[in-house]
């Protein structure tokens, strides 16, 4: 039977924006297609290896945040770069795609450093919190897939040398400005869509699967599933974020 | 100086002039029209809390807490009026600064005067209600995470708690939980608080659970211990670190007794004696509540037997465990507006040892919180076992059934009716006529459902419930 690998990474300090529920999407849409998905999680001072198939990296309060950061580079940020060099994924949503950028810098002018594993930084802002819902149009694997989820985020997020993983249809984005929305390279993604993520962009999650199962040493396909009740989640998602312009 | 001459002033006009407001929403048929006299005060005074309370003799109390405000708010006023006395109170929802200033507006017209009043208030909202109302008694009961759309993270209305409790009057006795460790460390540097707590070992379960959040030592930050958790992140808890630890609470309850999804009998000590109640409240959520109750009861001088047995007599308040006969059934309505609260309920359910028949009804409206990933951080699995039905329904129902599937809920099993109303026909339509309807909504998914019984003629309206 195949087995995915996930890596779950400080879960009891980043899980604060129902990160949950994306393993959960990542387990069960593997179990309905007969395999199994097996989770580790990795606490503050403990370290990694670079075998798994797809790493996770959620949002967290800000103190847990500034423990985790002082924490990822000494203890996970060698094996996160390795293992998605060699083509495994890595997922950062929220706080988690700040810490995969070079860093966030507070409104105090406090640093907080990241992992550069994505060429973005962000910097906190004295306006307003970014938050409401999203509609993001992305392109995954060369196909077009619109995206749907919620921000709540205090960060203006720049980009470097890498492209976002969307643009925006509705909502903030990075920085409320640029209208780009998340990064993206290879097998990483980064973004502030939660609500959470996966259950209501099943294609998403789909392609995130396709990556892991490829890296894991298994290429078939992906049967499709009955998705009925996801695509009319995403449907009326996308259709508040519409009434709520 | 010109402000201080002009501020009675000002506030003598626009005290009937906020009223007429009030009854001309009631006869334009506006509902309750409960917040609307509060709101037009404030704006021609905005002072107005400081110069209404200020005649309070009896003493004033406010309740915060993010969860079982309301609740506990309905058993400390049956426990203050048990002696026939007169009482001012905001009606569950009003608890905005505007909902306290139509209360006390209201309050003045009262026969017999009251000279006491009692508030729930919002816990964003506290710190400016308290500052102008400078209450005899705060009640301060937990704190979870609710609505980061809304509110921001749970640290920005601690460290706003923080900040209230250091600028406190000296007359103020602080009613502190000493099971929550981030509302029991407020009373570290007062000298009068009252720590209530709950010390059954048989309702403690074994781990903190995932929704929690103050887990961690507010003094040195490193992970805390539980001897034995309650309720989410509240419980026993100690900092093995630097030796912080729970206080030891003078009003406890010794022993609770919980009788399924239809109560509870609680046995108290407490400094003036020992009391017991039985309520029909159920669930371990609610004896934090009526224990929370019994301490602030106390410190406004009533007696302990008293007081529980006027709580013992007082029902569930609105929404919140309510029992009402529809078309020859039971609905019980629960409110779970939040991942604590949603969690409390998952395990009074499973008190219920019998199939259960659910509605759940999830609303992203401002009041429920836009943000409806929440439901991702409550633990719904023990209950996967035990759901014979489930009907969802609200304005976000689709989510919500996602929530049950990937949880491992049989899609067949999950039936999605997005009208509240029609939900709700297909919801009872499916259970035994000896069996409840748990309905488990949102706050407006719950006022929507309610309006919905009232208009069938099964349940009254709210805002004269109160
Ligand atoms: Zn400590």
């Amino acid at each position: 039977m195949s087995t995915v690998r996930l890596c779950h990474l400080y879960p009891a300090e980043m899980s604060i924006y129902a990160d949950r529920g994306n393993i959960a999407v990542l387990r069960r849409r593997l179990e309905w297609r007969g395999m199994t998905l097996e989770v580790t999680g990795a606490g503050l001072g403990e370290p990694i290896d670079d075998t798994f198939d797809v790493y996770y990296l959620g949002g967290g309060q800000d103190r847990d945040q500034e423990v985790v950061a002082a924490d990822l580079g000494p203890t996970k940020a060698d094996a996160l770069r390795s293992a998605t060099d060699d083509g495994a994924v890595f997922l950062a949503v929220c706080g988690g795609y700040q810490l995969a950028g070079h860093g966030y810098t507070g409104v105090d002018g406090s640093r907080m450093p990241g992992i550069g594993l994505l060429d973005v930084d962000t910097v906190a802002s004295t306006g307003p919190r970014l938050i409401g819902d999203v509609i993001i149009d992305a392109e995954l694997d060369g196909v077009h897939r619109r995206l749907v989820g919620f921000e709540n985020h205090a960060g203006r997020t720049s980009l470097g040398d890498v492209r976002p993983l969307g643009r925006v249809v509705h909502g903030h984005g990075n920085d409320g400005a640029s209208g780009g929305e998340g990064a993206t390279r290879d097998h990483i993604i980064g973004t502030y869509l939660h609500g959470p993520l996966l259950p209501k962009n099943p294609a998403l999650a789909d392609a995130v699967l396709g990556w892991a199962l490829g890296h894991a040493g298994h290429d078939a396909a992906l049967e499709p599933l009955d998705d009925a009740l996801e695509t009319r989640a995403h449907a009326v998602a996308a259709s508040r974020a519409g009434v709520r312009r | 100086m010109q402000r201080i001459a002009l501020d009675p002033m000002r506030h003598a006009l626009a005290v009937p002039i906020a009223r007429a407001a009030g009854t001309l929403s009631r006869r334009l048929g506006r509902g309750g029209g409960t917040a609307l006299p509060g709101k037009v005060v404030l704006r021609l005074s905005p002072r107005a809390v400081e110069h209404l309370g200020a005649g309070l003799r009896g003493g004033t109390v406010c309740v915060s807490a993010t969860n079982g405000k309301t609740t506990t708010c309905r058993l400390l006023a049956a426990a203050l009026t048990c002696d026939g006395s007169a009482l001012v109170a905001n009606p569950a929802g009003a608890n905005l600064m505007s909902g306290v200033a139509a209360a006390l507006m209201a309050g003045r017209r009262g026969r017999p005067r009251p000279d006491r009043a009692l508030f729930e208030v919002d816990e964003a909202a506290l710190p400016e209600v308290v500052r102008q109302l400078r209450p005899h008694a705060l009640v301060l009961m937990n704190l979870f995470r609710d609505q980061l759309d809304r509110y921001g993270e749970l640290e920005t209305v601690a460290a706003a708690w923080r900040r209230m409790v250091d600028d406190l009057p000296p007359q103020t006795t602080l009613v502190l939980n000493a099971d929550d460790p981030a509302v029991a460390d407020l009373g570290r540097r007062r000298s009068s608080v009252v720590y209530f707590g709950v010390d059954d070992p048989t309702v403690a379960t074994r781990e903190v659970s995932h929704a929690s959040d103050s887990t961690r030592c507010l003094v040195c930050a490193q992970p805390l211990e539980y001897a034995r958790v309650t309720l989410g992140h509240m419980g026993a808890w100690r900092c093995p670190s630097c030796g912080d630890a729970r206080p030891a609470p003078t009003v406890r309850a010794t022993r609770v007794s919980i009788d399924s999804t239809r109560g509870q009998s609680i046995e108290w000590a407490t400094p003036r004696g020992t009391a017991s109640a039985t309520l029909t409240l159920p669930g371990v959520h609610n004896a934090y509540n009526a224990t929370a109750a019994l301490a602030a009861a106390l410190t406004l001088g009533v007696a302990p037997a008293a007081a529980a047995t006027a709580m013992g007599r007082a029902g569930a308040a609105f929404g919140r465990g309510e029992r009402i006969r529809v078309h020859g059934r039971d609905l019980v309505m629960l409110l779970a507006k939040n991942p604590a609260g949603a969690n409390t309920t998952v395990r009074t359910l499973l008190g219920d040892r019998d199939p259960l028949h659910l509605l759940v009804a999830l609303n992203d409206r401002t009041a429920d919180g836009q943000d409806v990933s929440w439901i991702w951080d409550v633990d719904y699995e023990p209950l996967l076992d035990h759901i014979d039905v489930l009907t969802v329904t609200g304005d976000r129902a689709h989510d919500m059934a996602l929530r049950f599937v990937y949880a491992g809920l049989p899609r067949e099993r999950v039936r999605v009716v997005e009208n509240p109303s029609r939900a709700l026909d297909a919801a009872l339509a499916g259970v035994p006529d000896d069996r409840p309807l748990y309905v488990l909504p949102t706050y407006t998914a719950m006022l929507s459902l309610r309006a919905e019984l009232v208009r069938r003629g099964v349940a009254r309206e709210f805002w004269r419930d109160a």
